[in-house]
């Protein structure tokens, strides 16, 4: 290194490494290959950890689960070519739920760009409407103002994933590096991000008006980190708060203001609720189509504000009455400033609450909770009793569950109750398969301290399974709990509600998934009767080591209640052949 | 309807897919885009023209500036704003054109009532160049047409728009017209500073 104005001549690769420490990165997940090469001969010199994955969709979602549970950027690398083009899914995936997300691939030469070199392939054009932003970068010189634009990029305004693409000449050139003169000019403000006086006094006149409201609790508390705002607000004004399916954990489940899901397979209580109310004040939440049902009759009555960073969310779906557009934070303490404390008039909210929690008590949603132990399993008891066990352990707040995709992530989000933000790592917006476990490393790697379980079905395990070995290779204490009902669980339960029950291509095979984990020196246990639920799950707890759990469960068990795709929210389908209800056990 | 767009964009490779991508996402046929260099060094200067539906308006311009390449949107109406486009038409005039050899003074004289200019002459053929809106261009086209004359080449620009009056756009004016500068998402701010609601119908 040669000190030249005090600002060291490094190679490209080592531009980049520098660049990483200095936006505080500890941790990439990664898998080298012919034109990222340079960057991994690199590594050695910096302190940061390198987790080796076993697929590169892996190790985006890993660089996901990362940032979901830590808030922090996330960072996973690739190679060009099939390196690159195996991270789309978890570039989406970040995408769709706004995670801030660094991609870093290698690229073929400058000089061949655009000439079907081998392993080339226009991953940022591949990725174009996948990412908020992304680069491709040609010249060492470049690599770490770029790096430090796309960190900010990243993580400002509503946060996604940026991919950064550096050709293999890039990473091998030299150029002096000055971190602090790489920074960033600041992150240019939102011409529309300003949620306007004569707005604020609109939403006022509507909350004061309101005689049901209700507050929705969306993925955007998380991001801004609105969580005391947002109970400071329902607090002093009584407003009960529903909440979206990232939105759980932001606003605690065993709060009395605590409503619970909302959409699809939200409580009947919650979405009764919303088709009465008069007022829905939606904290960072973009009414998706899963939460409304039918938009047609959705809410009929209520006024709409809609509190929101991204202005092309507003009036996407869902007409806003009046729009206050800013990061929630600042917007609910410029509210919060115009509430008092305390003698504001809640009495039209307390008979609205009473109203809503009468309905409570009819609806018959949570049975199967309810439900002595018959000698069947059902998920919903699986995932109780872990958090249960949790509760009971003193481990509720220090518990990550990371979902997958399917029929058991429902019943997670109806039966753990997340009474701590980021406590609950699942894809929502693209609902990607194969999630759960790299997603799992990636949230285990952020918060070793925490105790982290995978929920998956065994349909989405088999998806990225390979990652056990990365597990097993990084020494990761993860508890994982196969859900195994011997189907793509969500696809037979749509056969079975709108296609009479053709099966076609829902039954699903698997392994022994505990003889799996055993072949990679992962301890397991099946699991078939519910007693023996709770200790096998203290066992993976209270272990050294990873442990899986086979959970051997009803195999036609359905997820309810249920609105049909097209029906309004409050037309719910419950459970066909409801189960007697004994009340012991909750 | 027809919706006018003015975006500010940074002039780096790769802009222009951005844009249009986002059009072919959202499903919305461009009529016209230009692009050029505007005022201010790196920033290229766009006019697009859409056919949208008229609510469809508002997402566009907030999808636009999503893009980390745009530096600033603004919708511009026809009363507000100068639009105007750039056209170039080849006419045969020859001694085989329709009027044979009156056509040319004929054609001098269409241009001179258009405000067009001749700015080619061949033997067989006469080339016009001419600003103006689109409905005037569209005009002088028609004119040629009716008068039977064989019109061999058209070359629009399609659209450019720049609000009339001494202030920019309202959001060059939030943004400021340096570029972007720090600023907090809510400076104190007097009510008369406060702009419409964008998104109020
Ligand atoms: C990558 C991917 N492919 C397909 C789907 C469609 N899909 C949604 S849920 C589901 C079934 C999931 O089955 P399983 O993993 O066994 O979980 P279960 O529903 O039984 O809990 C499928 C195939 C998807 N979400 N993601």
């Amino acid at each position: 290194m040669n000190a030249n104005n005090q600002n060291p001549t490094l190679t490209g690769s080592e531009i980049l490494w520098a660049t990483l420490v200095g936006e505080g990165v500890t941790t990439v997940f990664g898998y080298p290959g012919g034109a990222i090469l340079p960057v991994y001969d690199a590594l050695r010199k910096f302190p940061i950890h390198h987790v080796l994955v076993r697929h590169e969709q892996g190790a985006s979602h890993m660089a996901d689960g990362y940032a979901r549970a830590s808030g922090q950027v996330g960072v996973c690398m690739a190679t060009s070519g099939p390196g690159a083009t195996n991270l789309v899914t978890g570039l989406a995936t970040a995408m769709l739920d706004s995670i801030p997300m660094i991609a870093i691939t290698g690229q073929v030469s400058s000089k061949v760009l655009g000439s079907d070199a081998f392993q080339e392939v226009d991953i940022t054009g591949i990725t174009l409407p996948i990412t908020k932003h992304n680069f491709l970068v040609t010249r060492a010189e470049d690599i770490a103002p770029i790096v430090r634009e796309a960190f900010q990029i990243a993580r400002s305004g509503r946060p996604g994933p940026v991919l950064v693409d550096i050709t293999k000449d890039a990473q091998q050139a030299m150029a002096a590096f000055d971190f602090d003169a790489a920074a960033p000019a600041p992150y240019r403000p939102h011409p529309m991000l300003r949620a306007e006086n004569s707005a604020i006094r609109e939403a006022m006149e509507l909350i004061r008006a309101a005689k049901r409201p209700i507050i929705f609790a969306g993925h955007g508390i998380n991001q801004s980190g609105a969580e005391r705002e947002v109970i400071e607000f329902a607090e002093r004004l009584h407003i009960p708060v529903a909440s979206t399916l990232l939105g759980l954990g932001s606003f605690p489940a065993s709060h009395p203001l605590s409503l619970g899901m909302m959409g699809m397979h939200g409580e009947s209580w919650v979405n009764n609720a919303i088709q009465q109310s008069d007022l829905l004040l939606a904290f960072g939440m973009r009414f998706d189509d899963r939460v409304t049902g039918n938009l047609a009759s959705y809410a009929p009555n209520a006024k709409k504000i809609h509190i929101e960073i991204d202005p092309s969310e507003i009036n996407k779906n869902v007409k806003a009455d009046v729009a206050l557009i800013g990061d929630l934070r600042e917007v609910l303490s410029t509210l919060l400033e115009l509430i008092p404390a305390t003698g504001w008039d809640r009495s039209s909210s307390d008979a609205w609450l009473k109203q809503i929690n009468a309905s409570k008590g009819n609806e018959a949603v949570r049975d199967i909770i309810n439900l002595p132990d018959n000698g069947h399993l059902y998920a919903a008891h699986v995932i109780h009793d872990i958090w249960r066990e949790a509760v009971a352990a003193g481990r509720e707040k220090d518990t990550i569950i990371v979902t997958d995709v399917g029929q058991h992530q429902m019943w997670e989000a109806q039966y753990f109750r997340h009474n701590a933000p980021r406590t609950l790592v699942t894809s929502g917006g693209l609902g990607t398969m194969g999630f759960a476990l790299p997603a799992a490393i990636g949230a285990k790697a952020a918060c070793p301290e925490k105790d982290v379980w995978v929920i998956a079905g065994d349909g989405g395990f088999q998806m990225t399974a390979a990652e056990l070995s990365t597990i097993v290779q990084e020494n990761l204490h993860i508890n994982i709990a196969v859900i195994n009902n011997g189907f793509l669980g969500m696809v037979r339960q749509w056969q079975e509600a709108f296609y009479d029950k053709n099966y076609s291509c829902s039954p699903i095979l698997s392994p022994d998934f505990v003889k799996l984990a055993e072949a990679h020196g992962i301890p397991g246990a099946h699991i078939t009767q519910r007693k023996d639920v709770t200790p096998a799950v203290t066992k993976a707890r209270t272990g050294s080591s990873a442990f899986l759990i086979n959970f051997s469960v009803e195999k036609e068990d359905g997820v309810y209640p249920m609105i049909a795709p097209g029906s309004a929210l409050h037309e719910m389908v419950r459970r066909p052949n409801p189960l007697i209800e004994t009340g012991e056990d909750e | 309807m027809l919706h006018t767009f003015v975006a500010l964009v940074d002039d780096k490779p790769g802009v222009l897919t951005r844009v249009a991508s986002l059009f072919r996402r959202l499903s919305v046929n461009i009529v016209s885009l230009t692009v050029g260099e505007s005022e201010r060094e790196g920033v290229s200067r766009m006019t697009i023209v859409a056919e949208a539906p008229e609510n469809a308006a508002h997402r566009i311009r907030a999808s636009l500036y999503k893009l980390e390449i745009v530096r600033s949107v603004d919708e511009v109406g026809r009363s507000e704003a100068v639009i105007r486009e750039l056209c170039l038409i080849k006419v045969a005039a020859g001694p085989n054109a329709p009027h044979g050899l009156h056509s040319r003074s004929q054609i001098f004289e269409l241009a001179t009532v258009f405000r067009a200019r001749v700015v080619d002459l061949a033997p067989e053929s006469i080339m016009l160049e001419m600003t103006g809106s689109a409905s005037k261009i569209e005009g002088l086209l028609q004119v040629l047409r009716e008068a039977s004359y064989d019109v061999l080449e058209v070359s629009r620009t399609g659209r450019m728009a720049m609000r009339r009056g001494h202030h920019t756009s309202r959001v060059l004016k939030a943004l400021g017209t340096q570029p972007a500068a720090a600023t907090a998402h809510f400076p104190s701010r007097p009510d008369e500073d406060d702009l419409p609601n964008q998104f109020a119908e």
